[in-house]
């Protein structure tokens, strides 16, 4: 096949006949039109005129450019032109397909598996074995099958939201033999890609098709300069290029939706783009996710942990008034641990409580004001973190002493202790390792951290379980209280240098952050993980969708610090893990990754994913051809005045026809009409499901429920309608049967408002399920569910199963249930209101001054209902007598309804009437 | 006339076109009421000649009472009693006569019969003679004339028509009917000869509409009806208008020449009805004597 561009060419040699227009064309230019012989007596005038012009002895260009362009248009045809032709894939023996199965796949996951079928289905045409593998999974056996065995297990695969951890594994499971491969990349550089792509091409012919558009990754957001900085990858590197990236969160209300937008520039060339987003911390801390707009894979979804929040921390110290003594200020140091990842208030306690901080510290700060004292408790229950540091003034208190305060973790004994001191005989205390169970369990302990004085606990019975951290001697060095929902600790040094150098010390830094009290820029090393398990709490697909991780088991944390850094795997998805007080984000896409092209053996077909479907040109070539030779008839009919006038028109108007675009055939009602015909008497009407079927037994249904009115009551209803609920006008109608199909799309919001308002001002709406056959009204049913949605926008009031004594058993005949095709489905109706009761000690409530807006049921009246043409029922109901017994009172039910809905309260009052004649007569 | 044919072809022919010709001539000229040329046959008319006596034999309601009254005798009105005309047509039968610019349309030929007989109708109920001119028919009265005048009616070989002038009654009437394209000195010459005799008429110009309009185009050879005269031409439509023009400068001449001897001059085309040719025919011949 001969190509030109995406065009090839079945029998090149014949488009040497292009060659030949030219020639063609000075032969058509010579031969003038034949001329036409006429009979005319007027010839006699005529003789002596002669033609104005000369030239048009020759056939007008524009009729050789079109009998040229036909000629060609017929060689090129011939020529057998073939748009996308698909390269012929000679090859025999076992074809191996791989898919790459990464997140970079998934977005473009469903053409990939096409073009991976289209291979295994050729493959299976030329009767060779195929195996398909996805390099994401774990290695394991590779047996060549027939085609059709994977052509069926080929649609259920789906991408994972990792990258493989080795694909130079499943070398030792490739089949023996010589093969060919098919290779379906993702175009990224993978553990042991190139290991593997050697074998394959050793083993036989490796194709690889990689898909065109770049793949596109975001790197976990960070905060820093007061913004959240984002940084993108892409590779290839290409033009310059912007996407958007969104930041998603929950709203005030909870529900998920995109709280901000930034545009993500890639310069270009370059691979990687960066953006600053600066937003208030009220909308960062809700933040849970980055993703890149409009593409679909784990890769571009960047979710966000503790480490982006920004907690609101009120710190508070007992003494101020020392000026310029700044390092010896006790919150000197939470100061400068806190300020880079947390907004610090400061102020009094009653100014700082009503912000609503995360968590407060009271530095050295003993008594507390009784009222703050109380709304300080109040706030701790409510759950939060209150953190005290000792110090002198706590010290020589007597806050704690004789019973424990309720903001105190402890008693404290009197004084403290300072040990290793110049005065003293003791060395300075070292920390004990941390024990299981402690927040700060794992923590490395260096040895540097001293302690030399402390305030004491009282040994009191809860003391071992309220230490969190305790001295090498034992002491206790930080205490914790559980208060209400929050909780209070106790750090029994002070928050400067003075008692301890903890406060010196990057174990420190850790132990807030342990403490949730801060949380750390750039995310979590391995030191702050290790020590926990981390269960998982939500996880990514491939598509970057969240999914619930479910009951899975917790991870260690040293594992999944090793995933932090070489990037999450099989047994470890990408997703959320939760840990005592902290979560963490296990992103696709780690801070430091790096997206590197894949490298493939030299000589490997590397092609791109886009399967054009072969198109032959041939015919619609041909026939393009045969239009313009057509065109070329009139034409030179036309040019030679064979053509009248009335012909030309003829051949204008048939011109028109076939080219113009058929027009659709309007069938709407106009609106006058169909206002006329809808109130020009009473018309019961049914909703168009959509579902020709269903409407058809609906108009049946009210056809026959009209006869039965007609013939039985003073109501002489009109032939039913159908109404388009989007678009007909509703209030012309009294009565709506909805039969409900689990099909029907649900109303737009115009036609919300619109069926609001009917119900509003006393339509009603009969809305049947279809099913009691089936399913006991109660949610089972497809219907039912899917009148559920339906019914989510209407206004529908709290409904009740009808009671017995509801106007509708008898504002006709007296009804005890209310069967339709199907029986003792319960049927709803507005509820009565609490209030209701019987009236005048009739068996009969004042019920609903109104009528109900809405009966809901599931028994199939239109189907009991409905007669053909000759008035016959269309449906059996039930068997025999009791059969027909059961059509008469679905009739009955439906006589009960329309009169109900026509009648309103009036046969509720009718109940009066003896009352009421009685008091007339007195 | 088509002598080479077969007697009883032709016999068959004409008897097949004849009678039809003949009823619708007649129908045609039924429509027309006859005015005060039909008024010179006793009894008809209103020219007053004299008054005579009434004799065994008068019907008394031709008694002119208000003039017996005046006296003892009876008397009956008598009209002027004039010598009958004689009207001589020249039908042309050459085969330009027989084009007809669209299949629903009869030829130019048919058209141009139908009035010379409808003519001939009312003439000879009017008591004229009618006859044809040439050596064909001299004029003669009488229903059977018009018999003779239809089966004399005949196509002739020429392209173009030359009008006859022989046969012409002196101080009779004559009338021309033909499409007048030929050449006009043979029209010119029998005119002056008609002329000479003291003969007064009508030429009425038959055309079909085609003529008129001239709805051609492109390249094409027109050709005379029996293909004596052609004329090629690369874009029919440019000569549209120079063609009108020559036509309506020979109608024009047609008129000219008329006016000059005397004589009334009408183009009628195969597109309109035939009675208003008929009447202005009927008109003129009245008027011109």
């Amino acid at each position: 096949m001969w190509m030109i561009g995406p065009l090839g060419f079945a029998v090149p040699w014949l488009l040497a006949g292009l060659l030949a227009l030219p020639v063609l064309w000075f032969l058509l230019r010579a031969v003038p039109p034949a001329p036409i012989r006429r009979r005319f007596p007027g010839v006699a005038l005529l003789l002596g005129l002669t033609d104005d012009e000369v030239e048009t002895d020759r056939t007008p260009w524009w009729l050789l450019l079109l009998r040229m362009v036909a000629v060609a248009a017929a060689i090129l045809a011939f020529a057998g032109p073939v748009l996308n032709p698909r390269p012929e894939q000679p090859g025999t023996g076992p074809l191996l397909v791989l898919l790459d199965g990464t997140w970079a796949d998934a977005r473009d996951w469903t053409r990939r598996v096409d073009r991976a079928a289209a291979a295994v289905e050729e493959a299976g045409r030329s009767g060779r074995p195929v195996a398909v593998l996805r390099l994401t999974d774990q290695p394991q056996a590779v047996v060549f099958q027939t085609a059709q065995d994977v052509a069926g297990r080929l649609a259920a695969l789906s991408p994972a939201p990792y990258a493989p951890a080795d694909m130079a594994a499943w070398e030792a499971f490739l089949p023996e033999g010589n093969f060919d491969s098919f290779w379906l990349t993702d175009g990224l550089d993978h553990p042991g890609r190139a290991a593997l792509a050697d074998t394959l091409a050793d083993r036989g012919r490796l194709a690889v098709m990689q898909g065109a558009a770049p793949v596109l990754a975001l790197r976990p957001a960070t905060f820093a300069d007061g913004a959240v900085q984002l940084t993108a990858l892409r590779q290839p590197a290409g033009p310059a290029l912007e996407v958007e990236v969104a930041a998603r969160g929950p709203d005030p209300s909870g529900i998920d939706r995109e709280l901000a937008r930034v545009t993500l520039a890639f310069d270009g060339g370059a691979t990687d783009g960066k953006a600053a987003l600066s937003l208030p911390p009220e909308l960062r801390n809700r933040i849970t996710r980055f993703e890149i707009a409009g593409i679909r894979s784990a890769g571009a979804v960047s979710l966000t942990d503790d480490s982006l929040k920004r907690r609101k921390i009120a710190l508070i110290a007992g003494r101020e008034d020392r000026e310029g003594l700044q390092l010896l200020s006790p919150t000197h140091y939470l100061r400068q641990a806190l300020a880079p990842t947390a907004d610090l208030l400061e102020g009094g306690l009653a100014d700082v409580l009503p912000a609503g901080p995360d968590v407060v510290i009271l530095a050295d700060v003993a008594r507390l004001a009784d009222t703050e004292a109380a709304a300080l408790t109040e706030w701790v229950e409510k759950g939060g973190l209150l953190l005290r540091f000792a110090g002198p003034v706590m010290a020589a208190s007597d806050v704690s002493r004789v019973t424990e305060d309720a903001l105190m973790p402890v008693r404290l004994r009197e004084g403290g202790r300072t040990v290793g001191g110049a005065m003293s005989w003791g060395e300075p205390k070292t920390l004990a390792p941390f024990p299981e169970g402690s927040p700060f369990h794992g923590l490395a302990v260096p040895a540097e951290v001293t302690v030399t004085s402390q305030v004491l606990a009282q040994p009191d019975p809860e003391l071992t379980e309220r230490t969190i951290a305790a001295l090498a001697d034992g002491t206790p060095l930080v205490t914790r209280k559980v208060l209400g929902a929050g909780q209070v600790v106790l750090v029994h040094v002070t928050a400067n240098a003075e008692w301890s150098n903890l406060p010196l010390s990057g174990l420190f830094l850790q132990m807030l952050e342990r403490l949730a009290v801060s949380t750390r820029p750039g995310g979590m090393g391995a030191a702050d993980l290790v020590g926990q398990v981390w269960v998982p709490d939500m996880a990514l697909d491939a598509w970057g969708q969240a999914l619930d991780a479910g009951t899975v088991a917790g991870v260690d944390g040293a594992v999944l610090a090793e995933a932090m850094v070489k990037g999450p795997g099989a047994d470890l998805p990408p997703g959320l893990y939760a840990g005592a007080d902290r979560r963490v984000a296990l992103n696709v896409i780690g801070a430091d990754a790096v997206l590197t092209p894949a490298t493939w053996p030299t000589g490997t077909a590397v092609e791109g994913l886009d399967m054009q479907t072969e198109r032959p040109l041939k015919w619609a070539l041909l026939i393009g051809a045969l239009t313009l030779l057509l065109v070329d008839i009139l034409a030179a009919l036309a040019v030679s005045g064979r053509l009248s006038r009335l012909g030309r028109g003829i051949a204008v108007i048939a011109a028109l026809a076939v080219f113009a675009p058929q027009a659709k055939a309007q069938d709407e009602l106009p609106l006058d009409d169909f206002a006329i015909q809808a109130t020009s008497a009473v018309v019961l009407a049914h909703v168009m499901t959509g579902n020709p079927e269903v409407d058809d037994v609906a108009e049946a249904g009210l056809r026959g429920l009209g006869d039965r009115l007609w013939e039985r009551t003073s109501i002489e209803p009109e032939p039913p309608m159908g109404v388009d609920i989007e678009r007909d006008e509703l209030a012309f109608f009294p009565f709506l049967y909805w039969p409900i199909t689990d099909d029907q799309t649900l109303p737009s919001a115009a036609a919300y408002a619109k069926l609001n308002a009917y119900l509003r001002t006393g339509g009603m709406i009969l809305f049947d399920t279809r099913d009691g056959d089936v399913a006991g009204f109660g949610g089972a049913s497809p219907e039912a569910r899917h009148l559920q949605r339906i019914a989510a926008g209407l206004d529908i009031p709290p409904l009740e199963p009808i009671p017995a004594d509801h106007v509708l058993t008898r504002t006709f005949y007296l009804l005890q249930d209310f069967p339709g095709r199907h029986v003792g489905a319960p049927v709803w109706v507005e509820a009565a209101p609490p209030d209701a009761e019987q009236a005048e000690g009739m068996p009969f409530r004042n019920l609903n001054d109104g009528v109900t807006p809405v009966v809901i049921g599931g028994n199939d009246w239109a189907a009991a209902w409905a007669v053909d043409d000759n008035g016959v029922a269309m449906f059996p109901v039930g068997r025999g007598y009791a059969g027909e017994r059961q059509r008469e009172m679905a009739n009955r039910f439906g006589v009960n309804l329309v009169m109900h809905v026509l009648t309103g309260n009036y046969k509720s009052d009718q109940v009066h009437v003896p009352a009421l004649l009685e008091r007339l007569g007195q | 006339m088509t002598a080479s044919l077969p007697l009883r072809t032709r016999a068959e022919a004409l008897g097949q076109s004849l009678p039809p010709l003949l009823a619708e001539a007649e129908m045609l000229a039924a429509t027309v009421m006859l005015g005060e040329h039909g008024r010179r046959r006793a009894g008809m008319g209103d020219e007053f000649w004299q008054y005579r006596p009434a004799h065994a034999g008068d019907p008394a309601r031709l008694i002119d009472w208000r003039r017996s009254a005046r006296s003892d005798a009876t008397f009956v009105r008598e009209r002027e009693w004039q010598a009958a005309q004689s009207v001589t047509f020249w039908v042309d039968g050459a085969k330009s006569m027989g084009f007809s610019g669209a299949k629903d349309r009869a030829p130019k030929s048919d058209r141009a019969r139908l009035l010379a007989l409808a003519l001939s109708v009312l003439l000879l109920r009017g008591g004229e003679r009618v006859g044809l001119s040439g050596d064909a028919l001299p004029p003669r009265a009488g229903r059977t004339q018009l018999l003779r005048m239809a089966e004399r009616l005949a196509d002739d070989t020429a392209d173009y028509g030359t009008p006859q002038a022989q046969g012409i009654v002196s101080h009779g009437r004559a009338v021309f009917l033909s499409d007048f394209l030929g050449p006009l000195a043979t029209l010119e010459d029998a005119l002056t000869r008609a002329a000479d005799r003291g003969a007064k008429g009508i030429l009425m110009q038959v055309l079909d509409p085609a003529e008129e309009e001239f709805p051609f185009d492109g390249r094409t050879i027109f050709e005379s009806m029996g293909g004596s005269v052609s004329h090629e031409t690369l874009r029919a439509g440019d000569l549209r208008a120079r063609y009108l023009a020559r036509l309506a400068e020979r109608k024009d001449q047609l008129a000219t020449l008329a006016r000059r001897m005397g004589w009334h001059y009408h183009c009628h085309h195969t597109g309109q009805g035939a009675q208003t040719a008929l009447l202005w025919a009927w008109r003129a011949l009245e008027g011109g004597r």
